[in-house]
C-alpha cells in the first residue's frame, strides 16, 4: 500500500485548472459503516475512483480463543461473531461439535433450535431493512419500524433463554432448558407482528419512487461474478442462483420443512433488499411449521460426558447464516480443546468485493452499496 | 394605534420596534419548530419525542439552546479562521432580512415593499454565500463536499422557484406581497395556479435542504455536510437559519398561494384573525415539510440535478408561457385555472406512472420468481 494520498501527488498537474483527486476517510466512526469499518474513498468530484477498505477494529481472536478453551466454554464467543443473530452462530458451532463428537440431539431440541435460528434470522434481516433505509436517506422511519419488531423478537428470545443478544441458549447435545409454557401463543403473536412490520417496511421502502430510483440497477452482479467473489447468502441469491445451504446441504430438521428460496433477477442493490425482505416471510413460514409439528420430549441428550473430549477428526460444517455461508471448521486431536477452529465468515467474503462494486459509482451510492452488503463487523473481524 | 401607522409617530423607532418584535417572535418560533419537528417526526416513527423537559417536553428547545450556548466553540486548526467564523452569520442574516418584506397581517410587516417578491428572492439567494464559506473554510472534506453540493443545488433550484413564482406574479400583476395577498379574498391562488404551487413546494424543499433533497447535509453520507465542524453557538446559528428560513418560506408560500392573511374572512374578522391565518397556513406548510421528511429517502446528486433541469425548469417555463398567452389575449380566469389543473394532474400523473414501474409489492412472496429446489 502506498503512503502517498492523491492530494499530495501534485506532480501530474499542469496548467492552471488541473485538479487532483481527493481522499475521503469514511469510518471507523461514521453512521453508514454499521460498526467499526473504515474505508478510504478516493473521489474525483462526486465519483469514486478508488476504495481502500480497512478492517480489524473489532478483532477479538475468536479462533485462537476457541482453541484454548473447552468445547463448551467457547460457545459464548461464537455468539459474538454475528451479534445480530447470536442463535445462528452458536447453532453452527454447536452442530459442528456434535457432528464431530457423534452426539445425538433430541428432536424437540432440534425444533427449538430451528425456531430460534429463524427468529434470529428475521431479527438480523430487520436490522438490515431498517438500517438500509437509513443509508438510502430515510430519516430513521424505516429504522424505527424495524426496531419495533426487533424489540419484540428480543423480548421473546429473552423469555426463552434469559438473554437478548448473546443468549448462549444452545448446549452441546440440545438446548439449556425447555420452552416456557406460553411460548406458542407468544410466538404466534410475535409472528403476526413480524408480518405486519414487514408489510409496513415494504410499503415504506419498496413502494417508494425515490428508493426504487436509488437502488434499481445499481451495481448489478452476474452469478459468475458472484461465485468468483465468493458471495453467499442473499448476495448470491439476489443474482438469481437459488443456493441456500438449508436446501443444498441440509442440516438439523430443515429437510422436513417446507419453504422456498426467494431469488432476485439481476443482483443489483434493489434485488439484495428484496431477497432479504422475502426471506423473512419464509422464515415466518418455517417457524409456523415448527410450532405445529414440535414433538414433546427431552431437550438435552442424556448421559453427556462431564468434559467433552474428542479423539481425532476434523470437519467443516457449512450453515446458512444470516449473511451467507457461515461455516465452522473444527479439527480435534484429542483432549478437551479443538486443535484448530476456523470460521468462514460470510460478511468477510461479501465485503471483499466492496472495491469492485464501489469504484465508478457516486459517493452517495458507495454508502448504499456498503449498506446492501449487510456486513456485521463482529463477523468480519472475528 | 392601528398597525398601519408607525409606533410613536417616529419611523426609525417604529422600524426598530418592529424588527425587535419579529426577531423575538422568530427566535421563539424557531425554538418551538425544532420541538415541533422532533415531536411530529417522533409520532411518525412511533416514538414519543421529547417528554422530560417541562410538560410534554415543551421546554426542550430552551434546554437545547442553553446547552448550545455554554458549549465550547471549537475551531479546527486547519480551518480558514475568518471564513469559518463569519459563515454562520452570513447564512443567518439573509433569513432575517427576508422577514422585512413578509406580510403578517393587513399592511403589517416590518416594511411594505413595492417589490416585495423580488426582494425575497434576492435576499434568500444570498444564503448560498454563507453555506459555501462554511464548506470551504472548515478545512474538512465532508464540509467541502457539502458546501459544493449545496451551491450547485441551490443555484439550480432557484430557477424553477423564481419562474414558478413569476407565473403567479403575472396573474396577480404585481410584485407587492401585500397586494398579492389582498387579491385573494375570493379564492387563494393555489386554485388557479396549482402547478406553480407544486413547483414552488418542490424547489422550496431543495432550497431549505430538507428531505428528499437534503443532499448537502446528508447525515448518513457526509454526516452533516457544511456544518460538520461547527459546535456550540455557531452550529446553533446554522440551525436557527435553517428553521427560520423554513418559517420564512412557509409564510411566503402561504401569502402567495394560500391567501395569506386574506382568505377567508381576512377583512371581516380583524387583525388578530389575520395573524392567526398567516400562522396556521405557514404551520400547514411546515407540517407538510416534516411529513415529507419522515417518509422519503434521499435523492442522489445527479438525480436531483436531472430532476431540476429536465423536469422542473421545462414545466415552469411552459407554465410561464401559458400564463402569458392567457394574459395577452385576456381569456377568462376559470379557463386558465382549468388549464393549470390539467397541467398539474399531467405532471403529477407522469411522476406517478414513472413510479408505477416498480416491482409489485402485493403478495411479495409470490411476486418474485421462485425456483423449486429439491432437497438433495
Amino acid at each position: 500500500m502506498s503512503t502517498t494520498w492523491p492530494e499530495e501527488n501534485t506532480t501530474t498537474t499542469t496548467g492552471d485548472l488541473d485538479t487532483v483527486d481527493m481522499t475521503i476517510n469514511v469510518g471507523p466512526q461514521h453512521p453508514a459503516t454499521h460498526g467499526v469499518f473504515r474505508m478510504v474513498l478516493t473521489v474525483d468530484g462526486e465519483l469514486v475512483v478508488d476504495c481502500e477498505p480497512y478492517i480489524g477494529y473489532l478483532h477479538r481472536g475468536l479462533e485462537k480463543l476457541s482453541e484454548n478453551a473447552d468445547y463448551r466454554q467457547a460457545m459464548g464467543w461464537w455468539d459474538r461473531t454475528d451479534y445480530l443473530a447470536g442463535m445462528c452462530c452458536e447453532g453452527a458451532y454447536v452442530m459442528a461439535v456434535e457432528k464431530l463428537a457423534d452426539i445425538e440431539v433430541p428432536e424437540r431440541a432440534e425444533y427449538i433450535r430451528v425456531m430460534m435460528m429463524e427468529l434470529s434470522r428475521i431479527n438480523s434481516h430487520f436490522m438490515f431493512l431498517g438500517a438500509f433505509g437509513a443509508d438510502v436517506g430515510s430519516f430513521g422511519t424505516s429504522f424505527t419500524y424495524a426496531w419495533r419488531e426487533r424489540e419484540r423478537i428480543y423480548d421473546l428470545i429473552e423469555e426463552v433463554s434469559g438473554d437478548r443478544m448473546f443468549p448462549t441458549y444452545f448446549r452441546i447435545g440440545g438446548v439449556t432448558m425447555d420452552l416456557p409454557d406460553n411460548f406458542e401463543s407468544r410466538c404466534r403473536w410475535v409472528l403476526a407482528s413480524i408480518r405486519q412490520g414487514l408489510e409496513d417496511l415494504d410499503g415504506l421502502l419498496t413502494g417508494n419512487e425515490v428508493f426504487v430510483e436509488r437502488c434499481q440497477g445499481l451495481t448489478p452482479v452476474t452469478p459468475e461474478q458472484a461465485i468468483a467473489w465468493g458471495f453467499t447468502g442473499p448476495m448470491l441469491r439476489a443474482t438469481g442462483l437459488p443456493w441456500d445451504i438449508r436446501k443444498a446441504e441440509p442440516y438439523s430438521i430443515y429437510p422436513k420443512l417446507d419453504f422456498e428460496i426467494p431469488v432476485g433477477n439481476q443482483g443489483d442493490v434493489f434485488d439484495r433488499f428484496h431477497v432479504r425482505l422475502a426471506e423473512c416471510y419464509q422464515s415466518v413460514r418455517i417457524i409456523e411449521q415448527c410450532l405445529e409439528n414440535i414433538p414433546p420430549g427431552r431437550v438435552l441428550a442424556p448421559k453427556l460426558p462431564k468434559t467433552l473430549r474428542i479423539d481425532e477428526g476434523e470437519l467443516y460444517l457449512p450453515t446458512e447464516g444470516t449473511k451467507g455461508e457461515y461455516g465452522v471448521f473444527l479439527m480435534a486431536k484429542g483432549g478437551a480443546q479443538p486443535y484448530r477452529a476456523k470460521l468462514r465468515s460470510p460478511s468477510f467474503c461479501n465485503l471483499s468485493a466492496l472495491k469492485d462494486l464501489v469504484v465508478g459509482s457516486y459517493v452517495a451510492d458507495a454508502i448504499v452499496i456498503l449498506g446492501s452488503l449487510d456486513i456485521v463487523l463482529g463477523e468480519v473481524d472475528k | 394605534m392601528t398597525f398601519g401607522e408607525p409606533f410613536f409617530g417616529l419611523s426609525w423607532l417604529d422600524a426598530i420596534i418592529r424588527i425587535l418584535i419579529i426577531v423575538l417572535v422568530m427566535t421563539i418560533v424557531v425554538v418551538y419548530l425544532t420541538y415541533g419537528e422532533r415531536k411530529v417526526v417522533a409520532r411518525f416513527q412511533m416514538r414519543l419525542g421529547p417528554t422530560r423537559t417541562g410538560p410534554l417536553g415543551l421546554l426542550q428547545g430552551f434546554a437545547d439552546a442553553i446547552k448550545l450556548l455554554i458549549k465550547e466553540d471549537i475551531r479546527p486548526r486547519n480551518a480558514d479562521r475568518w471564513v469559518f467564523e463569519f459563515a454562520p452569520f452570513l447564512t443567518f442574516i439573509p433569513v432575517f432580512l427576508v422577514l422585512v418584506a413578509l406580510p403578517f397581517a393587513r399592511d403589517w410587516g416590518v416594511r411594505n415593499l413595492a417589490l416585495g417578491m423580488f426582494f425575497v428572492f434576492a435576499v434568500l439567494g444570498l444564503n448560498i454565500v454563507g453555506v459555501l464559506m462554511a464548506g470551504l473554510g472548515s478545512g474538512n472534506k465532508y464540509a467541502l463536499l457539502g458546501g459544493v453540493r449545496a451551491a450547485a443545488q441551490m443555484i439550480s433550484y432557484e430557477i424553477p422557484l423564481v419562474v414558478a413564482l413569476l407565473a403567479v406574479a403575472m396573474v396577480a400583476g404585481t410584485l407587492d406581497l401585500n397586494a398579492i395577498v389582498s387579491m385573494q379574498d375570493a379564492r387563494p391562488f393555489i386554485l388557479i395556479q396549482p402547478l406553480a404551487f407544486v413547483i414552488f413546494f418542490t424547489a422550496m424543499l431543495s432550497e431549505l435542504h430538507r428531505a428528499p433533497f437534503d443532499i448537502p447535509v446528508a447525515e448518513s453520507e457526509i454526516v452533516g455536510g457544511y456544518f460538520v465542524e461547527y459546535s456550540g453557538i455557531r452550529w446553533s446559528m446554522f440551525q436557527l437559519a435553517e428553521y427560520a428560513s423554513m418559517w420564512a418560506f412557509s409564510i411566503f408560500g402561504a401569502a402567495i398561494f394560500l391567501g395569506g392573511w386574506q382568505f377567508p374572512f381576512g377583512d371581516d374578522w380583524g387583525w388578530g384573525w389575520q395573524l392567526a391565518l398567516t400562522l396556521i397556513k405557514s404551520l400547514i406548510m411546515i407540517l407538510l415539510i416534516f411529513w415529507v421528511r419522515a417518509t422519503l429517502p434521499r435523492l442522489r446528486m445527479d438525480q436531483l440535478m436531472s430532476f431540476c433541469w429536465k423536469a422542473l425548469i421545462e414545466v415552469s417555463f411552459a407554465l410561464l408561457l401559458v400564463n402569458g398567452l392567457f394574459l395577452f389575449y385576456g381569456w377568462p380566469e376559470p379557463i386558465l385555472a382549468a388549464v393549470n389543473w390539467v397541467g398539474t394532474i399531467a405532471f403529477l400523473g407522469g411522476i406517478y406512472l414513472r413510479a408505477a414501474r416498480k416491482p409489485s409489492t402485493k403478495d411479495l412472496v409470490g411476486s418474485y420468481k421462485h425456483v423449486e429446489v429439491s432437497n438433495s
